[in-house]
């Protein structure tokens, strides 16, 4: 991208040329809702979307998916959420086409399509679907894994041999649109996580044409401490305060006093 | 012939001190609970934290701290957190020492398959086939037989694989075995298993040794 704009006398970013609408976007990070926020989703797009379990899923982002009812969807999830929340809502609806995830096993609907025939799924080992999210991220093309190499997961895929060991080729993703969750995040699009509740999400950031960032508190720009941001906000295009998050838990798990 | 908690409490002895240690659901979860106290461990799991603690107590839990298993944890003085992208390439890098996991089917040359029942049941790999290929220390932990008395260690699987030619340890609820260029080493038997009993509940090649000393736990 040739640079179309600059910092004026006043101190304000000015844009001129024939796209000023995007770097307009790109200062003005922050949105007032998720439908802002999802602007531009549309059928047969494909979608990354963060969250381990329930643990740390984009809940106001998938709520809007469901209202706006597109379908013919394309999600890279790591779980494919329980039958009644995450994205199981999605799954209820039939707007998802095809699943990329790596471990289905909580959610008795989408083994049920997936049986079937209705749902598509691909499924892939967890790493390999961190790191393909990453190497989108990077701007790298494709790597080389050891991860499934001689099983199902393999075939088709071009392996190659570096110090006596077995790797198989996995290309980054392409998805249209990111969705993450993140705990604190500022105006500038800065993201802090909480806990386990990080897991896929900073991966995906950046990773999709637009990213898409939901957080539980949302700052003024230069409240974080810029020594403590997980991810910086060149990698997020929108910025939104989630409302009502359930957090659900999947495996409550105690041990007596 | 030992319970599930046995077979965890043997394990637990292969756990040395200053090891990082993956553990996957089931058996091998349970492992934690026997590891000795005067040794430092730290329980890595894959959904992004090193240094795991046991349960919360009731009314503690944080939906924002959870393991692989999706349950409810707490972390431990010197925990941290950490992204996916991270947390694999801690257990593809090689910087995790040991790796125990369950499994449906295991054959003599050390090929594992737990991920999938093709029409049946298919849940998905997870972090599994990541762990298997990279791992250089795998113990499975599992029953040696099924549900309908089938053994589960075998010439070679009849699953889909989750690996090739990695599982190096085996314990049982009737044995530990390695994995040994003829066949399953019988190494130790469980309190009250017969050879015999082991080698009837064994497809695949079995190396009895002269001497097979009972588990000392």
């Amino acid at each position: 991208m040739t640079w179309k704009g600059s910092i004026s006398d006043t101190g304000d970013f000015v844009t001129w040329g024939e796209d000023p609408k995007r770097l307009a976007d790109m200062i003005r990070k922050t949105v007032a809702n998720a439908k802002e926020a999802l602007e531009g989703v549309a059928d047969g797009m494909t979608l990354m979307l963060g969250g381990f379990g329930l643990c740390g899923i984009p809940e106001n982002a998938i709520a809007e998916l469901v209202r706006l009812g597109v379908t013919d969807l394309t999600c890279i999830s790591n779980n494919a959420g329980v039958d009644d929340f995450g994205l199981g809502l999605l799954l209820q609806k039939k707007q998802i086409r095809k699943m990329i995830s790596s471990y289905v096993g909580e959610n008795d609907e989408f083994e049920r399509q997936m049986l079937s025939g209705e749902l598509e799924v691909e499924l892939t080992p967890q790493g390999t679907l961190a790191e393909k999210c990453r190497a989108a991220q990077a701007g790298i093309p494709a790597f080389y894994t050891p991860a499934g190499y001689g099983t199902e997961v393999a075939q088709g895929k071009e392996t190659r041999e570096f110090n006596g060991k077995m790797y198989v080729m996995e290309e980054a993703y392409k998805a249209d649109f990111a969705f993450v969750k993140a705990w604190k995040g500022d105006e500038a699009g800065n993201l802090v996580f909480k806990g386990t509740a990080r897991n896929f999400n900073p991966c995906m950031c950046g990773a999709a044409k637009i990213t898409v960032a939901e957080v539980e508190e949302l700052v003024p720009a230069g409240s974080l401490d810029p020594n403590q941001i997980h991810i910086p906000g060149i990698f997020v295009r929108r910025i939104f305060k989630g409302m009502r998050y359930e957090k659900r838990i999947e495996q409550r798990t105690v041990r007596q006093r | 012939m030992l319970d599930k908690n046995g077979i965890a409490r043997r394990i637990a002895r292969e756990v040395r001190d200053g090891y990082y240690v993956n553990l996957g659901i089931g058996i091998p979860t349970l492992v934690a609970n026997f590891v000795r106290d005067d040794i430092q461990v730290e329980f890595q799991s894959e959904n992004g934290v090193l240094g795991m603690g046991p349960f919360p107590y009731e009314g503690e839990e944080d939906p924002d701290l959870i393991n692989a298993g999706k349950q409810t944890i707490t972390t431990l003085p010197g925990a941290s957190f950490f992204d996916s992208a991270t947390s694999f390439a801690m257990i593809r890098g090689q910087h995790v020492d040991l790796t125990i996991l369950g499994a449906m089917e295991v054959a003599e040359n050390g090929d594992i398959a737990n991920w999938k029942i093709p029409g049946k049941m298919v849940k998905g790999m997870g972090g599994a086939m990541d762990l298997v290929a990279s791992a250089e220390n795998i113990i499975v932990a599992m029953m040696h037989t099924n549900k309908a008395g089938e053994s589960k260690l075998l010439n070679k699987c009849s699953l889909p694989l989750t690996g090739v030619a990695c599982v190096r340890k085996i314990v049982t609820n009737m044995a530990v075995l390695e994995v040994s260029p003829d066949g399953f080493l019988l190494r130790e038997r469980a309190p009250g298993v017969t050879v015999e009993d082991i080698k009837k509940a064994t497809e695949g090649r079995l190396v009895v040794p002269s001497d097979v000393p009972e588990m000392q736990f």
